[in-house]
């Protein structure tokens, strides 16, 4: 299980990297490696030519900037993970990170590669997509901002052109006093999710001002789900209500694969949603989880 | 371009050497250095088995580049001891413990619990087992490690006291 | 875990006691040396090209590209293999009167592949990257063929035939009976029917398997390092396949990162590559990756039940009967054992006074079929607990209350049971007390006390359960196995072994039972296991067998080499032998410690000097060999008790608790006893509800990564307890059972039987391992799955 011949280039900087990434034939960026390189050595990815962007310059780290953090592509998931604005702003990440692969894996993967490859289960994904995160991305004529709602393109492909590359992320900050939660089930802790169910409410007066329900694995990509946000909008968080919205989650439309069918994940996708939903609901009402930029 | 010479700090000896750029860091140090401590289980970064410290870090070493080690500190299970007599905390403890039996997962388990235990140096039961939860071993079931590990933690505690 | 300590009434000065293991030393620093840590110079690289097909004709391989790839020294087929070998396949059935079908498996494939993963060829490069580059390149005319998947489905008429020259895929038939069973029946006042499926996966060793050969041209000999549990099996098989002497095969094994069954067969890479290495005349290593894992090492796989129990009014069993349809695989890598050991264990915890069994073997388009720890009886167990398990609700009896009434009494011990053991012995249960072993593991997990604890549960929507498994466990399976003991000149001990170790502590139990009466000290003695050179012959590691047989020759050979050593130390020191003693490297006079004399003296006094007398006239040398033979099987039994709670809604089972009681006799390294049972429940929590080698239906396998093949890790295992009983059987002088694979045995029939009790309130009915979250929430809502 050895990796099939290529080229390796480990420039410094992003017009380095883009310029090799413009020029070369059959290019696969490497971020943390912890995707890409398995497919490697199993034989299933043969690019001619590996960029590898570990040595390149201004990638990493987290920073606040005007309403957002910003988080650098090649961020390591474990960095992410101890970062205290990440903690104090940012707690659905927080959550999500602790379900992230194990130790090793998130000493080595990087956010934009777990975004950039677009596993269907990865909780990162789901995360990004309830806290609409905007992507900074790259090119060969210049930078441009991409929702990560239309990052998504098919299974397994982001909608980046091959000539570009993410280079941060930037996620609005929920305002403070938000409840959010993160749910999912894998089989085996560290384990991609079957399904996850990502959640965010913003009360204003009892009510539910915003909400952002989104959901993991049961499709290409993850699924935001808008009409159940609408119907929570304005509404007293009960539980009745919470159940209701979430039970609009039994009708979606589910992949399946031989570790669970469609109707499976639709059922979890149900619990999971009740259930980041109230725990999203309770810490929304809790003032000691209350936070924003200062 | 299918090789590059790179130099890197192994257990604390620099070492020059020749790395195929495909090459995992796995192979490059049990190959070209000899280090055949670190085992290779499943090679696709999912059994443990080859976790080493780069800068200090667990990882896997099947799933970075030998290339990419270029200027940077590995340490292996071969680099854990005090000196060549003497035993790491955990090294003691995994042998008072029966956490090894075929031995072939210790190598992996011991660099992840030095980095787990530099970073949380009084766990829990339950912390000890997130903190492995990335290394497999088929002989143990396990308890022996999480025993072995806890009371290293001690050791290592009243060690620092 | 929380691990009595086991009262061991006989403990000796080592023996029963949780000495340091002698193996921990190196292994603990890195230094172990297993198969891939071996690099001679000169070494060349092999990677197999294996079939991609479950089943398909091979018209052509073609192989000039991947030959001219720079670094590439040989690409061979069995054309080129062929002319140096006496037989094209690996004939290694066990002998059976079972066999439809002659089902040997080649050393490579040349006509026709007949699972996915079947090595076609070999490369041999200067790297192992190099030579799968080169594999990549060699093409392979295939044409695809039918292919069948499923055991039941290759019985049936019509069925695509596993192999094309066969005229059905029944590998074998065999029925275990005994008793009037159909009159039984005929006249029970209640019968129970069930269908029923086990599954088991693989083994999964973190050390794959590994070969390396080195052919020296000097005294012409084949040196072997390979992975496997039974060196001496393999030098036989190179010997007799590449028509060589004994003496010019040496099969050494080395450090071995796990074995758990598959490691015992002889593999066609084995043959491969130490030819490999003669004919290229440099040392040639291949090692398997986790991708070969998945589809060349043999697997024990799937089993259906059909089965009916006959009971009296008070749940005692009358009689059992029905059939079996066992997965052989593609070829015969072992035999019927897996089946037959299936069968016989499950009725051997309980007085059954009449049983058939019939049991049809199938071929099929899948990696051949051969024990993996447990070696069929987890199916056996599984079988039995569940109609037990269904008698008991049937009949409103208490699950532990129908065991009880059926269990072989204690006071019935030695038991006499009509079945016979696959080399046709009697099987006779030598010792133990099984009710009482069940119930000391009642007792623990709070049986009795457990349906209060279940309604408060159920009060707060909590579906909690809780179900118990019986087994006995043949172990230590005969005839023998080799020890020698020799104290070298220098006053080193050195043993040597036909046994080979593969992680259960081989070296130190050996070093234990000769240390214990040569000296008391264990860092003297030196243990060779798993080499052909050091050991004319052995048996090697299976069937829970090693601590009974090498350990019963190895505690004979002590005691016959303390027994010259003293007596010539009597001469020496002109002393009484029954005043002497042997402490540390020294024999002296008990009280009197300045009076004593060496061992390395004695040793050399023994070695002889051409013209003198040999002190103490009983010859040369302070050697001693011994093959204690033992036919019949120690019998180990115990009992399972699982506590779970499942989430009705994600149909997640979680272990609450697992209470283990067992009895292997004697420990004689209690530490290394609990090691082993906890690597066995381990295995079975794993084969009840995670690991589930998947093929599709063209016997395509789906779970080809360790991210789909579910291993347990430590955040799934329970709070276990283990709790210890010790009935010393009589069948070998150190009074111990097998414990190698105990714990796997009972744990998915105890795991299954308490999730059908948390989902009792919604009637469902668990027939199968293993039981996935889909499966559960299948169990609990059929309409949904539906």
């Amino acid at each position: 299980m050895k990796a099939a011949p290529f080229a390796y280039h480990d420039p410094r900087s992003v017009e380095e990297a883009l310029h090799l990434l413009a020029t070369l034939e059959n290019a696969r960026l490497l971020a943390g490696g912890q995707s890409l390189m398995p497919m490697l050595n199993m034989r299933v990815a043969f690019p001619d030519h590996l960029i590898d962007l570990n040595r390149v310059e201004g990638l990493a780290g987290v920073t606040a900037e005007g309403g957002a953090l910003r988080i650098g592509a090649m961020t390591r998931q474990r960095d992410i993970e101890e970062s205290p604005l990440v903690r104090a702003h940012l707690p659905l990440m927080s959550e999500a990170l602790t379900h992230v692969g194990h130790r090793q894996t998130r000493n080595r993967g990087t956010i934009g590669g777990s975004l950039c490859n677009l596993d269907p289960s990865a909780e990162l994904v789901a995360v990004a997509t309830a806290l609409d995160a905007v992507l900074e991305v790259q090119g060969p004529s210049g930078a441009r901002d991409l929702s990560i709602h239309e990052l998504p393109l098919g299974f397994m492909t982001p909608s980046l052109a091959p000539e570009e590359m993410l280079t941060a992320i930037r996620i609005p900050l929920p305002p403070a006093g938000h409840g959010a939660a993160f749910e999912e089930f894998a089989r085996r802790h560290g384990d991609y999710a079957i399904t996850s169910a990502a959640a965010v409410l913003v009360l204003e007066g009892g009510r539910i001002a915003r909400a952002s329900l989104t959901l993991g694995g049961v499709g290409a990509g993850p699924l935001r789900l808008r009409s159940a946000e609408a119907a929570l909008a304005g509404q007293a968080p009960s539980e009745a209500l919470l159940r209701e919205a979430a039970a609009a989650c039994g009708s979606i439309d589910a992949m399946s694969d031989p570790q669970a069918p469609a109707w499976y994940r639709r059922r979890l996708a149900a619990t999971l949603a009740r259930r980041a939903l109230t725990a999203a609901a309770s810490r929304a009402t809790t003032p000691a989880r209350q936070g924003g930029l200062a | 371009m299918s090789t590059r010479r790179i130099a890197l700090t192994v257990n604390g000896t620099r070492h020059e050497a020749e790395a195929p750029v495909r090459q995992h860091l796995g192979d490059f140090l049990r190959g070209t250095l000899g280090l055949t401590g670190t085992h290779l289980g499943c090679e696709h970064g999912v059994c443990g088995a080859c976790t080493v410290l780069l800068d200090g870090r667990a990882i896997r070493a099947c799933l970075v580049l030998a290339v990419q080690a270029e200027d940077r500190a590995v340490t292996t299970v071969e680099g854990l001891a005090p000196s060549p007599e003497a035993l790491h905390p955990l090294q003691a403890a995994f042998c008072a413990n029966h956490g090894l039996q075929c031995g072939f997962c210790t190598p992996g388990m011991l660099t992840t619990l030095e980095e787990f235990l530099r970073d949380c140096p009084d766990p829990t039961e339950e912390e000890v087992r997130v903190a492995i939860s990335g290394n497999l071993c088929r002989c143990t079931g396990y308890d022996s490690i999480v025993a072995a590990t806890m009371e290293a933690a001690r050791a290592m505690r009243e060690a620092a006291a | 875990m929380n691990a009595q300590s086991p009262h061991q009434p006989g403990a000796g000065r080592l023996v029963g006691r949780d000495v340091p293991r002698v193996e921990d030393s190196a292994l603990i620093r890195g230094r172990g040396r297993y198969v891939d840590d071996i690099a001679p110079p000169g070494l060349l690289h092999a990677a197999f090209l294996r079939s991609p097909h479950a089943h398909a004709a091979i018209r052509g391989i073609e192989a000039v590209a991947a030959r001219a790839l720079p670094g590439v020294h040989a690409v061979l087929t069995l054309a080129e293999l062929g002319p140096h070998l006496t037989d094209t396949r690996l004939v290694v059935a066990l002998p059976s009167p079972a066999y439809r079908l002659e089902l040997h498996r080649p050393v490579l494939a040349d006509a026709e592949v007949t699972h996915v993963g079947e090595a076609v060829a070999v490369v041999i490069a200067d790297t192992r990257a190099i030579a799968e580059d080169a594999a990549a390149l060699v093409e392979v005319d295939y044409d695809p063929l039918p292919a069948v998947a499923d055991c039941v489905a290759a019985l049936e008429p019509g069925a695509p035939i596993a192999h094309s020259g066969a005229a059905s895929n029944l590998a074998a038939e065999l029925t275990l009976e005994y008793g009037a069973v159909d009159a039984a029946f005929a006249t029970a006042p209640h019968r129970f029917a069930e269908r029923l499926s086990i599954h088991r996966g693989g083994s999964h060793s973190i050390e794959c398997r590994g070969v390396l050969a080195r052919h020296d041209p000097l005294d012409d000999r084949l040196t072997v390092w390979s992975s496997t549990q039974t060196p001496h099996t393999a030098r036989r098989m190179l010997c007799d396949l590449l028509g060589l002497p004994e003496e010019g095969v040496r099969v050494v094994t080395p450090d071995v990162g796990g074995g758990f069954g598959p490691k015992l067969i002889f593999y066609p890479e084995e043959v491969v590559v130490a030819l490999a290495a003669r004919l290229l005349a440099r040392p040639v290593k291949w090692i398997e990756d986790r991708a070969e894992h998945f589809i060349a090492t043999t697997q024990e796989r799937d089993q259906l039940w059909d089965v009916e129990l006959a009971t009296d009014g008070e749940g005692r069993i009358l009689a059992v009967r029905g059939q079996m349809i066992h997965d052989h695989g593609a070829y015969t890598a072992r035999g019927v054992n897996v089946p037959q050991g299936a069968v016989s264990a499950m009725p051997l915890a309980y007085v059954v006074p009449a049983f058939r069994v019939a049991m049809k073997v199938a071929a099929t388009n899948k990696v051949p079929v051969t024990p993996v720890r447990g070696a069929g009886q987890p199916q056996g167990v599984f079988a039995m607990e569940r109609l037990l398990d269904r008698a008991a609700r049937e009949l409103n009896l208490d699950r532990a209350e129908i065991r009880r009434r059926n269990l072989v009494p204690g006071d019935r011990m030695p038991y006499a049971t009509p079945l016979k053991t696959r080399g046709g012995m009697q099987v006779v249960l030598d010792s133990g007390d099984y009710p009482r072993c069940m119930a000391m593991a009642l007792e623990a997990a709070g049986w009795d006390a457990f349906p209060e604890r279940q309604r408060a549960a159920l009060a707060q929507g909590r579906h909690t359960g809780i179900g118990v498994a019986n087994y006995v466990e043949g172990t230590g399976r005969g005839p023998f196995e080799h020890v020698s003991v020799r104290i070298e000149p220098s006053g080193r001990i050195v043993v040597a072994t036909g046994a080979a170790a593969m992680g259960q502590s081989t070296h130190t139990m050996l070093a234990q039972l000769v240390a214990e009466h040569l000296g008391g000290d264990m860092s003297r003695v030196h243990v060779i296991a798993g080499d052909t050179a050091a050991a004319p012959m052995g048996i090697g590691g299976s069937n829970s067998r090693q601590a009974v047989l090498a350990g019963s020759s190895a505690h004979a050979a002590a005691l016959r080499v303390k027994d010259k050593v003293l007596h010539v130390a009597a001469g020496l020191l002109e002393a009484d032998e029954g005043d002497l003693e042997i402490e540390g490297d020294a024999v002296r006079v008990k009280g009197v410690p300045e009076m004593k004399v060496t061992l390395a003296a004695i040793a050399r006094a023994v070695a002889g000097a051409p013209g003198f007398a040999i002190p103490g006239g009983r010859g040369p040398g302070l050697i001693a060999a011994e093959e204690v033979v033992i036919d019949a099987m120690a019998y180990a039994n115990g009992t399972a008790v699982a506590e779970v709670e499942v989430d009705a809604e994600t149909g997640e089972a979680r272990i609450l608790a697992l209470t283990f009681s067992h009895d292997c006799g004697n420990a004689l390294h209690p530490r290394i006893v609990d090691g082993q049972l906890m690597g066995g429940i381990a295995h079975g929590i794993g084969n009840a509800l995670f690991e589930h080698m998947r093929y599709d239906e063209e016997a395509q396998p789906t779970s080809t990564t360790l991210a789909d093949y579910l291993l347990v890790t430590a955040t799934e295992m329970p709070p276990v307890r283990i709790l210890h009983m010790q009935s010393p059987t009589p069948l070998n002088p150190l009074g111990i059972k097998g414990v190698g694979e105990a714990g796997v045995i009972p744990v998915p029939a105890a795991i299954a039987a308490a999730i059908e009790d948390a989902l009792s309130p919604f009637r469902a009915h668990v027939t199968r391992v293993p039981l996935s979250p889909v499966d559960i929430v299948a169990l609990i809502d059929p309409a949904a799955a539906a």
